[in-house]
């Protein structure tokens, strides 16, 4: 019995030392539903990241507990709780949809623990609600809609109509669109989050018609949309502007040639030439038989961030203030190119125009064609109060 | 605003419309007719949709996979019926709504179980394109096939119920139950069948809306809620109530999204018109509703006299 007792008890000692020696991070994502693909773009990049640096993250052990959101803030945040009370994790990452990152992640904010978006990036974020603890891996919200906004003034679109869904990121996307497009904006559609049928705006689009026509329909929204867009034979008339992940390998698949020459912006692309860029591809490809989205390309970053600054503080992962330090300095091979963190810790970086082509074996991928915007921030960041 | 617009606007309410009345049927006989209130309909709309998608898998036709969703998903709504539901008849109102949620629940836990969180449903090759109704009118073959189908089981609906006996038995029971059981009706074996049709109708709704949806874990409960919606509206127990009621909904649901964002930028800021315009146009078909029963409460055609 004694004995019994004794090696318990060494286990246990056993245990909780080890527990200090690994990285736990606490992945919450979008895995079900009909917006589960980009969740699970993140995931499957994320882990595919640590596995390369053989289960390790910036050289100590790597725990990910993957929870689904199941598209649903409570859930979400639920789940942000139990990671952060009961796992006590290191770092929060993983949340696909703005709205149900609002609802989870200040609870990683007041207990300091270091929240990494792979994707959502809220404006009041970028501003007045800036943190410490929040670095976006990705973009801010606004970006590639800005891009886009700009591209549609470069075309000469004299008019052009928008929708997107009736929450922060849909907002954020109009308001950047508008802000640089020079043309007339017919109409603003907001229509409701997770709206599946678009019968009713398309007919308006029909009646308005525009000189384009602008969509923020992340998801199985905008999969939704694009094939009735074409099923409406709306597509022949009225060119289509999406953002970046409105018409990447997500959306390709299940819609399509109809995606053959939809042009796009985005700060990534597969054919970009860099090594990172190339391992990653190749490693994605290899171990999912698909081809990588923005989306994994964020998760892949959002692991190498992780890692660069668990291996710059040399594992001291409890030092947060430290750690943050090394965040903001993101010395890793980005898949993206180079970039680097604003004030309120969102990136500066550059976002290019692409096409949807067919590659030299017959696939639809994104094809880059130009660059809209060279080290572009975002127009938030003067209402940040940190340093 | 042109008649074009305005038409294809129509078409849609229609669409949307009929789709729910294929749902509201199913719900209003069973609720006007046991007095059961059923909230797993929903989830019989889903396994339909789920269903359909291995079944037009396996046969590689859609309208074979349609037709054999419909008599398996009826199938399953019978069983259920028999195994847990008819010992809830005798049940407060209450008593039936935690049952019939725990229901949803664990039918999505095995849906989740047996085919994961999705399923692909395409859209049969030949309908994906426009069709010209009127010249500067083109429509989505696959949304016109939706209307016909739901003319047609409506139409099929209305002579089954009104001039069958079987249908006699339906609104004898619909109107006064303990009547119906004192004139020697089964109503046992009556009340299975009629639960076995409206699964199949939900199944029907749930395969036809697939393609244009998606196929999914949970798919059933926002409609379930707007199939309430319906039969709260058209009068319960009544399938008549249920069309008019369906097809409301449909119009007003299209007419508010399409039309009231435009209607509040010709009287408010922009600002003001952008957030408050999508905000009352979800929540018109429940504006819909309140006034409705606040001049008739009993719903626009009630079974029960």
């Amino acid at each position: 019995m004694k004995i019994k007792l004794l090696a318990a008890a060494l286990l246990f000692v056993a245990v909780s030392a080890q527990g200090a020696d690994k990285v736990k991070i606490g992945f919450i994502s979008t895995l079900s539903g009909p917006s589960a693909a980009i969740g699970v773009d993140i995931r499957d990049a994320f882990q595919l990241a640590v596995k390369m640096n053989g289960g390790k993250l910036g050289g100590l052990p790597a725990e990910v507990l993957v929870g689904d959101d199941q598209f649903k803030p409570d859930v979400g945040r639920q789940l942000a709780e139990k990671n952060i009370r009961v796992d006590k994790v290191n770092f929060l990452t993983g949340i696909v949809f703005s709205n149900i990152m609002l609802a989870s992640v200040p609870i990683a904010f007041e207990n300091k623990t270091i929240y990494v978006s792979p994707n959502a990036a809220p404006s009041p974020m970028a501003g007045k609600q800036c943190n410490p603890y929040l670095f976006v891996a990705s973009w801010p919200n606004d970006a590639y809609h800005e891009a886009a906004g700009q591209h549609a003034t470069n075309r000469g679109y004299k008019n052009a109509y928008l929708i997107a869904p009736n929450y922060q990121a849909g907002k954020d996307s109009l308001t950047g669109f508008k802000r640089y497009y020079k043309g007339r904006v017919v109409a603003e559609v907001y229509t409701q989050l997770g709206q599946l049928d678009y019968a009713a705006e398309l007919a308006q689009v029909r009646a308005a018609k525009p000189d384009a026509l602008y969509i923020f329909l992340p998801g199985g929204m905008g999969i939704n949309f694009i094939k009735q867009f074409v099923a409406s034979g709306l597509s022949k008339d009225v060119p289509l502007i999406v953002p970046g992940f409105g018409d990447d390998q997500d959306i390709i698949r299940p819609v399509g040639e109809a995606t053959l020459g939809l042009f796009d912006t985005a700060h990534w692309a597969i054919d970009f030439n860099n090594a990172a860029n190339k391992k990653f591809v190749a490693a994605f490809e290899k171990e999912y038989r698909r081809l990588p989205t923005v989306f994994a390309a964020q998760g892949w970053d959002t692991a190498m961030l992780i890692d660069a600054a668990v291996r710059d503080v040399k594992g001291k992962i409890e030092d947060v203030e430290a750690v943050r330090k090394a965040m903001k300095a993101a010395k890793f091979e980005s898949v993206r190119g180079a970039f680097k963190f604003n004030r309120n810790q969102m990136p500066i970086q550059n976002y290019y125009l692409r096409v949807v082509a067919k590659d030299a074996q017959g696939r639809l991928v994104n094809k880059t064609i130009g660059t809209v915007f060279k080290d572009h921030g975002d127009a938030y960041v003067q209402d940040c109060k940190m340093k | 605003m042109s008649l074009i617009l305005i038409a294809e606007q129509s078409l849609n309410g229609l669409q949307f419309g009929l789709m729910l009345f294929l749902l509201a049927a199913g719900l209003t006989l069973v609720f006007g007719i046991m007095d059961m209130i059923n909230l797993a309909h929903g989830s019989l709309y889903m396994l339909g949709a789920f269903l359909a998608s291995t079944f037009v898998e396996l046969t590689g036709s859609f309208t074979a996979g349609l037709l054999l969703a419909l008599p398996a998903t009826a199938l399953l709504g019978m069983l259920l019926e028999m195994s847990l539901l008819r010992t809830l008849y005798a049940r407060d109102h209450l008593a039936q709504v935690l049952a019939t949620f725990a229901l949803i629940l664990i039918i999505n836990e095995l849906t989740r179980l047996v085919w994961g969180s999705d399923a692909a449903l395409p859209m049969p090759g030949a309908l994906s394109g426009p069709v010209d109704l009127l010249p500067g009118l083109p429509y989505p073959a696959y949304r016109l096939l939706i209307i016909v189908v739901g003319l047609v089981v409506a139409v099929l609906l209305f002579v089954l119920v009104t001039k069958t006996k079987v249908g006699m038995l339906v609104r004898a029971g619909a109107s006064n139950r303990e009547m119906a059981l004192a004139m020697g009706v089964n109503i046992k074996l009556l009340f299975t069948l009629v639960f076995g049709a409206g699964a199949a109708l939900c199944a029907l709704a749930g395969a036809l809306l697939a393609p244009l949806l998606a196929v999914q874990v949970g798919m059933g409960e926002n409609i379930l809620i707007l199939a309430f919606v319906v039969i709260v509206i058209g009068g319960i127990g009544s399938v008549r109530g249920a069309l008019v009621g369906a097809l409301l909904v449909g119009v007003v649901d299209t007419i508010g999204r399409a039309f009231l964002p435009i209607l509040f930028g010709a009287f408010f800021q922009p600002r003001v018109a952008s957030a408050a315009g999508p905000a009352i146009a979800s929540v018109a078909i429940y504006l819909l509703m309140a006034v409705v029963l606040y001049f008739r409460p009993q719903g626009l055609f009630p079974a029960r006299g």
